[in-house]
């Protein structure tokens, strides 16, 4: 058991896992939306004297901020704790086509040297990427009305047409952006 | 005591999204690529299990197990454009950054520093957002 635990989870086993958190955020009255705390973040910090998008009672979303940190401590515990060893074990294709792109470490660490790694702070382009990239996530994720979890997990699992509508908008973006600008982008 | 249980189903979450590979930034490279079946596989069994898991908790009327209140799962407002434009916003950004809002805590725990530029700006673009909302077609 703590062997599988320690290896890189397989998805039959991640998927329920993530159906787990969606119930118990559920039973506890709560719902699972991870987007939100970037609004409560904005409220938090004030938004709401100018904007009134951000004029809500944002101490009464105190809770997902709560996960948030929650999910912090996870990841901290995850990586340093849980795992014999971090790297991702993409396909052999895929990591053939991010060495042409100059990633060479793909299938050997967890993320990208070049993007996530302390350097990238002193590289013009990887925080220029960093923040391009957070900017659409921030900016749609609230246009949408939610993110992977408000949408893919719980909207759809409830069956929701827009919920549906946003997904397929996911995978239109990221589609676009993966295959025709990353290319140029790296 | 409330805090404490969100707090630890937090670390649940984050545990998952680590280990899950959710949160890796080549998973979400390759799962634009088609090139391997794992995160389709994440994302369909969580919602394969989700659905059960929502659907038992309306069926049976289940009440909150902190305050015996009754579970409320609100439907999503009608509509198309924001879905649609919004999504593809955010597809635009997941495909650069890798992160989706939940995992972009999990990976700064694990400690990718550089993700805190990702989540400052992901909070700029929820700022973005906030001023334009009026002006956006929804």
């Amino acid at each position: 058991m703590i062997e599988f635990l320690l290896q890189p989870w397989p998805w039959y086993f991640s998927g329920p896992m993530i159906a787990l958190v969606l119930f118990l955020l559920l039973w506890t009255g709560k719902s699972f939306g991870m987007s939100s705390n970037l609004r409560t973040l904005c409220a938090a910090m004030g938004a709401g004297k100018k904007v009134s998008f951000f004029q809500f009672d944002w101490k009464a979303q105190r809770w997902n901020l709560v996960v948030a940190s929650g999910a912090i401590l996870g990841g901290f515990i995850a990586a340093n704790y849980l795992s014999s060893s971090t790297a991702v074990a993409i396909s052999p294709e895929t990591i053939a086509q991010l060495n042409e792109f100059g990633i060479l470490d793909a299938g050997q660490s967890y993320m990208p040297t070049q993007l996530f790694s302390v350097e990238a702070f002193g590289s013009i382009k990887s925080v220029f990427l960093l923040s391009l990239g957070g900017f659409f996530v921030g900016f749609g994720a609230r246009y949408a009305g939610g993110c992977t979890s408000g949408h893919a997990i719980s909207g759809l699992s409830n069956f929701q047409l827009p919920s549906l509508i946003a997904v397929i908008g996911f995978f239109a973006g990221g589609l676009i952006v993966n295959h025709f600008i990353l290319p140029i982008l790296f | 005591m409330r805090t404490l249980i969100y707090f630890f189903i937090g670390i649940l979450f984050g545990i998952t999204m680590f280990k899950s590979e959710a949160a890796s930034w080549f998973r979400i490279y390759e799962m634009f690529q088609f090139k391997a079946f794992h995160m389709y596989g994440i994302i369909g069994s969580a919602l394969f299990c989700g659905a059960i898991v929502t659907y038992l908790l309306k069926r049976f009327n289940i009440s909150s197990v902190i305050d015996g209140e009754p579970i409320v799962i609100p439907n999503k407002e009608s509509g198309w454009k924001r879905y649609l434009f919004g999504g593809v916003f955010f597809g635009f950004g997941w495909a650069i950054s890798g992160a989706c809002p939940g995992p972009m805590f999990t990976v700064l725990g694990a400690g990718f520093l550089p993700i805190l530029v990702v989540i400052a700006s992901a909070t700029l673009g929820t700022f973005c957002y906030g001023l334009l909302q009026k002006k956006l077609p929804h």
